[in-house]
C-alpha cells in the first residue's frame, strides 16, 4: 500500500492506512481561497482605477496617471475595508435581533 | 450518502473514500468556508457598487464624507435586498399572480 511521508496514522479506527490528511487538505483549500480572493480584488481594483485615472489612452502612462493609480489603489483598499467592517457590523446586529 | 442537509449550501459533501473518520470535520470546514466566501463575495460586490456612488476623485485619504457614504451604502444595499425578498414573499402569498404585481 501507500506509505505516506507525512505520517499515516489518522486514528478513528479506519481500515486502510491514511492516504489523505484532512488537515493538509483544509490548509491547501484555504490557500486557494485566499488566492482567488486576492485575484478578485485585483481585478476589480484594476477596473475601477483604470476608469478613474486614464482618460484618453496615450502612448504610455504619464506621471499624473501613475500617481492617480497609486492613490486609487490605496483608496480602493480603504473602501474595501470600510465595506467589510460595515457589513460585519450589520450582520452582528441582525444576529442580535433574532 | 446524502449531501449536507438544511444548510442550503450548494456544495456537495466530498466522497468519504479514503478519509476514514474525517468526513464530519471536512463537512464542517466546508460549511464554514462557504459562509466566509459568501461574505467575501458580497464585500467585493458592494465595494464595487458603492465606489461608483461614493468616490469622486481618489485622494490621499478616504475622507469622512466618503466613509459615511460607504457605510450608508452597505446598509441601504442590505435593506434593498431584504425589501425585495419581503415584497416577493408578499406578492406570492396574495391572490394576484406574480406577473400582475410586476406591472405595478
Amino acid at each position: 500500500g501507500m506509505e505516506s511521508g507525512f505520517g499515516s496514522d489518522f486514528g478513528s479506527g479506519g481500515g486502510g492506512g491514511g492516504k489523505l490528511d484532512p488537515g493538509l487538505i483544509m490548509e491547501q483549500v484555504k490557500v486557494q481561497i485566499a488566492v482567488a480572493n486576492a485575484q478578485e480584488l485585483l481585478q476589480r481594483m484594476t477596473d475601477k482605477c483604470f476608469r478613474k485615472c486614464i482618460g484618453k489612452p496615450g502612448g504610455a502612462l504619464d506621471n499624473s496617471e501613475q500617481k492617480c493609480i497609486a492613490m486609487c489603489m490605496d483608496r480602493y483598499m480603504d473602501s474595501w475595508n470600510t465595506v467589510s467592517r460595515a457589513y460585519n457590523s450589520r450582520l452582528q446586529r441582525e444576529r442580535a435581533n433574532m | 450518502r446524502e449531501g449536507p442537509g438544511g444548510t442550503g449550501s450548494a456544495m456537495d459533501a466530498p466522497s468519504a473514500a479514503g478519509l476514514g473518520g474525517a468526513e464530519p470535520q471536512l463537512q464542517r470546514f466546508i460549511e464554514v468556508e462557504t459562509q466566509k466566501q459568501r461574505f467575501q463575495q458580497l464585500v467585493h460586490q458592494m465595494t464595487e457598487l458603492c465606489w461608483e456612488k461614493c468616490m469622486d476623485k481618489p485622494g490621499p485619504k478616504l475622507d469622512s464624507r466618503a466613509e459615511t457614504c460607504f457605510v450608508n451604502c452597505v446598509e441601504r444595499f442590505i435593506d434593498t435586498s431584504q425589501f425585495i425578498l419581503n415584497r416577493l414573499e408578499q406578492t406570492q402569498k396574495s391572490k394576484s399572480a406574480f406577473s400582475e404585481s410586476l406591472s405595478d
